[in-house]
């Protein structure tokens, strides 16, 4: 069992790197994913589909394929990273924030669907009842609607990090695969299954990003039971 | 308070057109499935916007489509009891009481948790989720809530539709309370005239969208005419009575007001209350004489005030009784055969045991008294 926990510098990176990438990723697609579930469910406007078509276009793409149009996008000298870059100092090419947004962009369309479902759920007349007794609409999402639809929230997050955990062709595309930097754990198993006598590591690896999965999977059944516990009894 | 509304309002195929005031404590919206009942207490709500009109209360402009007034729902301080209770899944009994109170300016609330909660029986639930809760305990606790938001106008659109005649009998108590006791006036939404009879001071009644007829309960209820065919048998005269003596060894009432002298049976009410007594047209025999070696304990005389034959197999009498009316329906060949006309002395004749308890009410002290003077105890 001792070779399982005897992990190198670079595995014990690339499993860190990993965990942050995707909390990142996760927690920063929250406010968006939910302001975009909320459009699609209840909005009515011009260019609904098409806003629809763009969130759930990197689910359809292939992988290899956003990552180079992220590359395009937010690359050193892409029309939006070379903005960032000169105004706020961010770069995300070759970075692990670049990861991140890799991995927010892969998880995103699989937030906004679980949240979006769950928000087409809510019964709005509870909305309508809340209003009659004095909340505004603002307060009527803060007290009705977010905690209802909190199940479907959590599981939102609980996508999303885990296609941020297992995300590989945009990250290596948009990021490549530099050790300590943006080597997550998928790259890092790639390259030991691409050297000799690599197999030990990609083992370790593996089983390590079981575990995690498993784990995160664990957590979101509790937290929704928490979350769903009183909604179940009506 | 007053209440004014004058709207026009289109869905679908189904145009809403109504004009009317009340300054009711109690006023039903009555009419069939599909009259607009409901789209107007919606429009009163604000959760809906009317096509074209104005609706304002005390005074206060709630909506004018003219002047592009619209105050939306949460401004509007009207309480809504929903016909499902729609109580918040993810809050306590008492969190979904305290919400809307919550969002009242502190400085108009009124009444306090505490009485309101024993106003309506619900102390005991106070823990508990509204899952586990029966629908009349669902109900009672949708109302406690619209009534701790300190509403100025509470709308109750069919609250008893969705229960059984027990749990309905539980709810209908607390609404008279909440008539009589809270000052707040209340528009109350129903197809059912039993209901109407008993907690209504006014109505309205509504027929295809339009207003067919408003005014007081008491004058609308003896207008057969104005009944849909189902609850016509429902009608009749309501009068609000003295309890005069009782008499134990029967188990009997006797009640008075100036039509005259009434027996009940099982009436759980003080001497010297008042209560309010509903004789169904149906319920009445007419006499030309007083007659004698007969059952029925009430004998009422009086002269006929109006007398509607028509085609039909039934004729409605109207019976003038010092200068109370009580509608009558006999049939036509009765008429006939009784040779009633206009002016003719005759006699109303009533059996005790028609007045069951969906058709005797209790009526708080004061209920009776010209409006405004109500005593308030939870508005102080």
């Amino acid at each position: 069992m001792q070779w399982l926990l005897d992990l190198t510098p670079d595995e014990w990176n690339a499993v860190r790197l990993s965990i942050r990438v995707a909390v990142v990723a996760t927690v920063f697609s929250l406010p968006p994913g939910i302001v975009i579930a909320l459009l699609l469910a209840r909005g009515r406007f011009w260019g609904k589909s098409l806003l629809n078509g763009l969130v759930h276009l990197p689910l359809i793409l292939p992988p290899v394929v956003t990552g180079y149009l992220l590359l395009l996008t937010f690359g050193r000298r892409g029309p939006v990273g070379a903005l960032l870059d000169q105004y706020f100092g961010i770069v995300f090419s070759f970075r692990w924030t670049g990861a991140a947004l890799a991995c927010g962009i892969m998880g995103f369309p699989l937030m906004v669907r679980a949240i979006r479902l769950s928000i087409e759920a809510v019964d709005r007349r509870l909305e309508a009842a809340a209003g009659t007794l004095g909340a505004s609409p603002a307060w009527v999402f803060g007290t009705i609607t977010l905690p209802l639809i909190l199940p479907g929230v959590i599981a939102g997050m609980i996508l999303c990090f885990a296609k941020a955990m297992g995300e590989f062709g945009a990250t290596i595309t948009f990021v490549s695969n530099i050790p300590g930097e943006t080597q997550t754990l998928p790259s890092a198993i790639y390259t030991f299954t691409q050297v000799p006598g690599g197999d030990e590591g990609a083992l370790r690896l593996t089983i390590i990003s079981i575990v995690i999965a498993m784990g995160a999977l664990v957590a979101s059944e509790v937290l929704a039971r928490r979350a769903g516990r009183r909604l179940e009894v009506e | 308070m007053s209440l004014s509304v004058d709207i026009s309002h289109r869905l679908g195929a189904f145009t809403l057109e109504a004009a009317f005031e009340s300054s009711g404590r109690l006023t039903a919206l009555f009419g069939p499935s599909g009259s607009g009942k409901t789209t107007l207490v919606n429009l009163i709500g604000g959760l809906l916007r009317p096509e074209r009109g104005a609706i304002s209360c005390d005074g206060r402009v709630l909506v004018d489509t003219a002047s592009g007034v619209f105050v939306p729902k949460h401004k509007r301080r009207i309480g809504y009891v929903f016909q499902d209770a729609r109580l918040f899944p993810h809050m306590t009994v008492d969190q979904n009481l305290r919400y809307g109170r919550f969002f009242a300016p502190p400085t108009e609330r009124t009444g306090s948790t505490a009485d309101v909660v024993d106003l309506l029986g619900i102390g005991h639930l106070l823990d508990r989720g509204p899952g586990s809760l029966s629908g009349g305990e669902k109900q009672r606790v949708a109302i406690g809530r619209a009534l701790l938001a300190s509403p100025k106008l509470i709308l109750m659109d069919e609250p008893l539709a969705s229960l059984d005649e027990r749990r309905k009998a539980e709810i209908m108590p607390y609404i008279e309370r909440l008539r009589d006791e809270t000052g707040i006036p209340i528009v109350y939404v129903s197809h059912s005239i039993a209901e109407v009879a008993r907690l209504a001071t006014d109505m309205v009644v509504l027929d295809a969208g339009k207003v067919a007829a408003a005014g007081t309960a008491a004058d609308l209820l003896q207008r057969l005419d104005l009944l849909p065919d189902e609850e016509r048998d429902e009608g009749g005269a309501v009068f609000e009575m003295q309890v005069k003596s009782r008499d134990e060894a029967f188990g009997m009432s006797l009640l008075t007001s100036p039509v005259g002298e009434i027996h009940v049976a099982e009436l759980d009410a003080e001497t010297g209350t008042t209560v309010r007594v509903r004789i169904r047209a149906r319920d009445i025999m007419v006499a030309t004489e007083r007659p004698r070696g007969i059952s029925a304990l009430n004998v009422l005389p009086g002269r006929i005030a109006a007398l509607g034959t028509g085609t039909g197999p039934f004729a409605d009498v109207t019976i003038d009784c010092n200068g109370q009316e009580i509608a009558a329906r006999i049939t036509r060949q009765s008429a006939a055969t009784l040779g009633l006309t206009l002016g003719m002395a005759v006699f109303a004749v009533v059996k005790s045991v028609t007045f069951d308890r969906r058709n005797t009410a209790r009526t708080a002290a004061g209920a009776s008294l010209p409006r405004g003077t109500t005593s308030n105890p939870l508005v102080s």
